[in-house]
């Protein structure tokens, strides 16, 4: 027997939204065309326009103000790279000497073939068979981590995955957020000890795994093992943190490794229902 | 987008094991979030929110003629819209096909005896009738559109106020409605026979219901149950994989059971609906 079916009523939403809950100062949000100052001795930075001698805000989100310089931070926006930042992408294109990769960002960034560790982690230059066997490596719909080695002019972004961190991954559950919430730290990789692994790539796809080990490194991240079955123990606790990472998510909670542990135990305690 | 191997391995271990991705059993319904009286140009609106599936259903009502070999009835018309905004899938022609798909389903459950009595739309016997138009917009597509569509529809012809006529003068062919004075006098719906429709998905070798667009995208064929006061209206069956007729039969069971679960679900909370209630799409 199914169980019950909740519809909710928009009358009874709740905001979740922690920064209401008085105690905190609310930042005031900009919407765009809001005028945010009509002196003209600040400068006019990201997110602002100038229009009749005033500053207005062309994005929707936060203030940021350094010295005379205004900018407005977007609260929803795409993923815009910087060189070094660990993100997840989904591969979109197979082309000559690289790949198309979808990592949230304006554009689609690329992956040249000339960027990816070799499988048996070989060091060699990339012949024609090489650019044979990339379907063989990576093909349309694959993930991958991989770190932003350069970003070009218009915006676009070119991956590497040069160590044997990143590469393709295997079975698991990726989540979408926005990227603004990815708190920006010194490792994005983590091994929670709840028993998975966490990738919070700064473009706001995060993928949940369990723990990955170590001891097989020299494979170079391109095998996939579809034969294995997730014991259902990690899969219950991949399920809730996923859940978990969405309702930080919506509460506008910055996420990284600690706030994601805190509302897994606060979770426990609830017990399991519907969803 | 496609998902890659691994990932469809993962939702396919997940159903096996009775514990799907996001924690949910097989024949588990995502929570949703239900709205009335969204849209203020039209007779009866709602939207529902399932997830990350979005819709928007709007009636509108107009005086029309019967047809000929049904002269006590009024007539029920069904269009949907693909927005683009919902995926870029549906940009320029591309969410044709599953839009005609949508409204024909739709037509045909709505077309059983049990669905929705639509004597009580006539107005004069063989020459005048209230036609009904249900505009469905999707606004965002987070997998199960069928169920959506068909608990919007529902709750949009709950929510649907037509006229009361105050008299009607017949000179030789010309018919001559009055309306009301009061806009606040209408008649309602009877929309307890109005067909749910459930989708029953296969995975592997199990059946699901309400799955997700990455559920999806691992299924190999799925059926669409459509049911109005306990009686089997429409089975539609979508994707490419064929069905077992054992598997066909479970699948119907399994969608019957828990689309009356739903319709009980969906009347407890269509009843909570207070008059007057303000909230739009922002709050």
């Amino acid at each position: 027997m199914s169980r019950k079916i909740y519809i909710r009523l928009a009358t009874d939403r709740v905001n979740t939204s922690v920064a209401i809950e008085g105690l905190r100062a609310y930042p005031s949000i900009y919407t765009p065309g809001q005028i945010i100052t009509n002196q003209n001795e600040f400068m006019r930075g990201h997110g602002t326009y100038e229009d009749n001698g005033l500053l207005k805000a062309s994005v929707a989100g936060v203030q940021e103000k350094v010295n005379n310089l205004i900018s407005v931070r977007p609260l929803k926006s795409r993923y815009n790279g910087e060189v070094g930042d660990v993100v997840v992408g989904r591969i979109t294109e197979v082309q000559q000497k690289r790949w198309k990769v979808n990592t949230n960002s304006r554009l689609d960034s690329i992956l040249p073939l000339s960027s990816v560790n070799l499988p048996g982690g070989e060091l060699r230059r990339r012949s024609v068979e090489d650019e044979h066997m990339m379907r063989n490596y990576l093909q349309e719909g694959d993930l991958i981590s991989a770190e932003v080695k350069n970003v070009y002019s218009d915006g676009s972004l070119s991956l590497h995955t040069r160590s044997l961190k990143y590469g393709k991954l295997g079975q698991g559950i990726m989540v979408k957020v926005f990227p603004s919430l990815i708190k920006r730290s010194k490792t994005h990789f983590h091994n929670l000890p709840i028993g998975i692994s966490l990738i919070l790539g700064t473009n706001g796809f995060i993928w949940i795994c369990p723990i990955i080990n170590n001891t097989e490194e020299s494979v170079g991240g391109f095998v996939q093992n579809l034969e294995e079955v997730v014991p259902e123990i990690t899969r219950a606790t991949m399920s809730r943190t996923r859940n978990c990472i969405l309702a930080l998510a919506q509460s506008k909670m910055m996420l990284f490794d600690t706030s994601i542990l805190f509302a897994y135990e606060e979770s426990k305690s609830i017990t399991y229902q519907n969803y | 987008m496609p998902l890659c191997d691994a990932e469809k391995t993962f939702v396919l271990h997940g159903v096996d094991a009775n514990m799907r991705i996001d924690g949910r059993e097989r024949e588990d319904y995502r929570p949703m979030e239900l709205e009335t009286d969204v849209v203020s140009h039209a007779f009866g609106s709602a939207r529902l929110r399932l997830a990350n599936t979005d819709v928007l259903v709007a009636v509108k009502i107009e005086v029309d003629s019967p047809f000929p070999e049904k002269p006590f009835e009024g007539k029920l018309e069904f269009f949907v819209d693909c927005s683009a905004n919902a995926t870029p899938d549906f940009e320029g022609r591309g969410g044709e096909n599953l839009a005609v798909e949508l409204s024909n389903c739709l037509a045909s459950a709505y077309r059983s005896n049990e669905a929705l009595d639509l004597k009580k739309l006539c107005i004069m016997k063989g020459r005048k009738c209230w036609k009904l138009y249900v505009d469905i917009l999707l606004l965002e597509v987070g997998g199960n559109l069928f169920d959506a569509v068909s608990i919007a529809v529902k709750s949009a012809l709950y929510n649907t106020q037509i006229p009361k006529i105050k008299s009607i003068h017949v000179d030789g062919s010309q018919i001559d409605i009055q309306v009301c004075d009061d806009i606040f006098s209408c008649t309602r719906l009877d929309i307890s026979g109005a067909p749910l429709m459930v989708t029953v998905c296969k995975i592997g070798e199990h059946c699901i219901v309400d799955p997700n667009a990455a559920e999806e995208q691992c299924s190999v064929g799925a059926v669409v149950v459509a049911v109005s006061r306990g009686c089997l209206s429409t089975v539609l069956q979508t994707g490419t994989g064929s069905f077992h007729p054992k598997t066909l039969k479970e699948c119907l069971k399994l969608g019957f059971s828990v689309a009356q679960n739903l319709e009980d679900s969906l009347m407890e909370t269509l009843g909570e609906i207070k008059p007057n209630q303000d909230v739009g799409f922002l709050k």
